[in-house]
């Protein structure tokens, strides 16, 4: 207990709700504010904007369903970190994930001959086994040999960044691409149903709606999922209840990964219809995920509010680069802004501040 | 023949340079306890600072100095964040590789594509890394200041007991740890390049963090290790005609990942400071 003028400061063992959102909010808030003043510095007025990015998407109806397309690839990485980091496996490979994702489900839409209706049930499968084998790689190298995860994980991005560039350049080049980089269209049954009027590819929406659903009972309710919960809060513990802490991570692994590259199932066959260039399929959503995970504290739920959040935040760099002619990168400040005061707050969940001035004293 | 072994070892010394000078400023901060995951953000920052300064100025050497600079004052929120209220180092770090790239990225937009009016020679980057390694190691092993850094990464309570500021030790090394990224970032965008380009440093941050621990957290070791990269690079360029060029491109980060599992396989301790990644806490027990 400490006394700061006439405030009391006590500590907290466990965070309320209702101080999780007021703290979160006032991280966005902070985070926020500086993004403005980046604005500033770069000539473009604060005022204006947060005014084009509040009119073009929450007050427009096309651009808010732009932000809710954004959202799925978010939400889909996002539950799987979300999973990931509740069981000690730190996977910043969500983006090359994605892309795997990506690339098996175009390996299935144009090279495997199967009747249409099976069509997209497989490339989902095959997404979910590309993005999960990808994870798994960095899994089994942590828990047999003690190598850093949050590096392997990342350093395979990259790798699969020039996979999906070798691919589109050379074996998997379109007869019909005319000099550009980019596979052939994918046929009509290997693409997905769009809500009219939006690139919302609903059936992705559907799936991660129901995967976060899932994920939530699984980490809540089961037997599958306690062990998952201890192995996060006290790796020790479990590993002394004799509880499987290698199937744990491994696990969490292959569901993280597995996740991220049905994400990029979504992105080609939803909204591409083929494989192109991988910062066109992705631009960062393997990253943003990170802090759609983080936002939500643990809770896969709380990852379908997040993913929605960040989803804007994506639109809203859209919105800027097309109404105000600035770089994309607008995004990566506000995420890197966003993750710093998220993260830096994190410490004033568990305290407690009291209002008790002083008493004078005689 | 002899020729061709000069020009490679000239190159790999060049492409290694960057990787040498950020990796040595990791090395100080993970030395004193901190892993910083932002040197890539902090080298792209200061490669724009320095093009930014350098061309406006005129003068190269005030770019130089901004990037310096600019690389250490970057690294302060990170080091408020990771040091001061404890966040998760791993993922203010991150946090800070996103933010370093936006920010210059966004800031650097006007800059994009012109050539440097008068850019430095690589020469002089190269030897000042050489040196600066040596003079780093020496710092390390023989002056008490050394081994409070050190003693700060592998001890923290002994160094409190002594009287000495953790916490003023870790912020020295995470800021020392910007400017040498900073100065990493001003060898791409004043003498290698010479131009600003978004995503000039295109993974080489990530690199210098994975040399850390592959040269065992050895400032010396890390000169042979960086050149071991620095060849590595070099040759992806020479072997263009035979082997496809996305496959070179992706060989860094494969060997990155196969180092890493090598440096792991390694009989005995990793040399990795004890208290690596756990933030202090005055009078708490571990």
């Amino acid at each position: 207990m400490r006394r700061i003028g006439p405030f009391l400061v006590e500590k907290d063992l466990v965070a309320p709700p209702g101080r999780v959102l007021a703290v979160s909010t006032a991280a966005l808030v902070l985070a926020f504010l500086v993004a403005g003043l980046v604005f500033w510095a770069y000539g473009v007025s604060p005022w204006v904007a947060y005014r084009t990015i509040f009119v073009e998407t929450l007050l427009s109806p096309s651009g808010f369903a732009e932000g809710v397309r954004r959202a799925i690839p978010l939400l889909l990485a996002g539950v799987g970190l979300v999973l990931a980091f509740r069981g000690q496996f730190w996977n910043i490979g969500a983006e090359g994930q994605l892309l795997l994702g990506a690339v098996a489900a175009a390996g299935v839409a144009l090279f495997v001959p199967l009747p249409d209706p099976l069509k997209l049930p497989a490339m989902f499968l095959a997404g979910f086994a590309a993005g999960g084998l990808w994870a798994a790689a960095p899994a089994l190298l942590k828990l047999r040999l003690g190598v850093n995860d949050v590096l392997t994980t990342l350093m395979l991005n990259y790798v699969a960044v020039y996979l999906v560039e070798w691919l589109i350049h050379g074996p998997w080049r379109g007869r019909t691409a005319f000099g550009f980089a980019y596979t052939d269209r994918f046929p009509d049954a290997a693409m997905l149903p769009l809500i009219p009027g939006t690139y919302v590819h609903w059936p992705t929406l559907l799936l991660a709606l129901l995967l976060a659903g899932a994920a939530w009972f699984v980490l809540a309710r089961t037997t599958w999922g306690y062990p998952v919960r201890v192995t996060g809060d006290n790796p020790e513990a479990a590993r002394y209840a004799r509880m499987p802490v290698f199937w744990v991570v491994f696990g969490v692994a292959l569901a993280s990964g597995g996740l991220a590259g049905l994400a990029g199932v979504g992105e080609v066959a939803g909204v591409h219809g083929r494989l192109l260039g991988a910062y066109q399929i992705s631009l960062g959503y393997g990253y943003t995920a990170i802090i759609v995970a983080w936002l939500a504290r643990g809770n896969p739920l709380g990852a379908v509010l997040t993913a929605l959040f960040m989803g804007l935040v994506f639109a809203s760099g859209d919105v800027m680069k097309i109404a105000l002619q600035m770089p994309f990168r607008v995004t990566d400040v506000f995420n890197g802004l966003i993750l710093f005061f998220l993260i830096s707050t994190e410490r004033l969940l568990y305290y407690r501040v009291r209002w008790a001035p002083a008493r004078k004293e005689r | 023949m002899e020729d061709w072994i000069w020009t490679t070892l000239v190159r790999a010394l060049a492409f290694g340079t960057p990787i040498l000078l950020a990796g040595l400023g990791e090395i100080y901060a993970e030395r004193s306890g901190v892993v910083n995951l932002g040197v890539e953000g902090m080298m792209a920052v200061g490669a724009l600072a320095a093009f930014a300064v350098a061309q406006s100025s005129g003068n190269p050497y005030l770019g130089l100095a901004a990037a310096v600079l600019v690389g250490a004052l970057i690294a302060l929120p990170f080091a408020v964040a990771s040091i001061t209220l404890r966040a998760n180092q791993y993922v203010a770090g991150l946090a800070l590789t996103m933010l370093g790239l936006g920010l210059s990225g966004l800031l650097g937009k006007p800059y994009e594509g012109a050539p440097l009016a008068h850019p430095l020679p690589e020469t002089g980057f190269v030897v000042a890394a050489l040196v600066l390694a040596a003079a780093l190691w020496f710092f390390l092993r023989h002056t008490f200041a050394g081994l409070v850094l050190r003693s700060a990464g592998e001890n923290p309570e002994t160094v409190d007991a002594m009287g000495i500021n953790v916490y003023a030790v870790r912020y020295g090394a995470v800021v020392f740890g910007g400017a040498m990224a900073g100065l990493a970032g001003a060898f791409l965008s004043l003498a290698y390049r010479p131009s600003w380009a978004d995503g000039i440093t295109s993974g080489l941050g990530w690199i210098a963090v994975a040399l850390a621990i592959f040269a065992a957290w050895h400032p010396l070791k890390a000169v042979g290790a960086a050149l071991l990269f620095g060849a590595l690079y070099h040759l992806s360029y020479r072997l263009q005609a035979v082997v496809s060029p996305e496959f070179l491109k992706a060989m860094p980060y494969l060997f990155v990942v196969v180092v890493l599992s090598l440096s792991a396989l390694r009989r005995g301790p990793s040399g990795a400071p004890e208290a690596l990644g756990i933030p202090y806490v005055r009078g708490e027990r571990r």
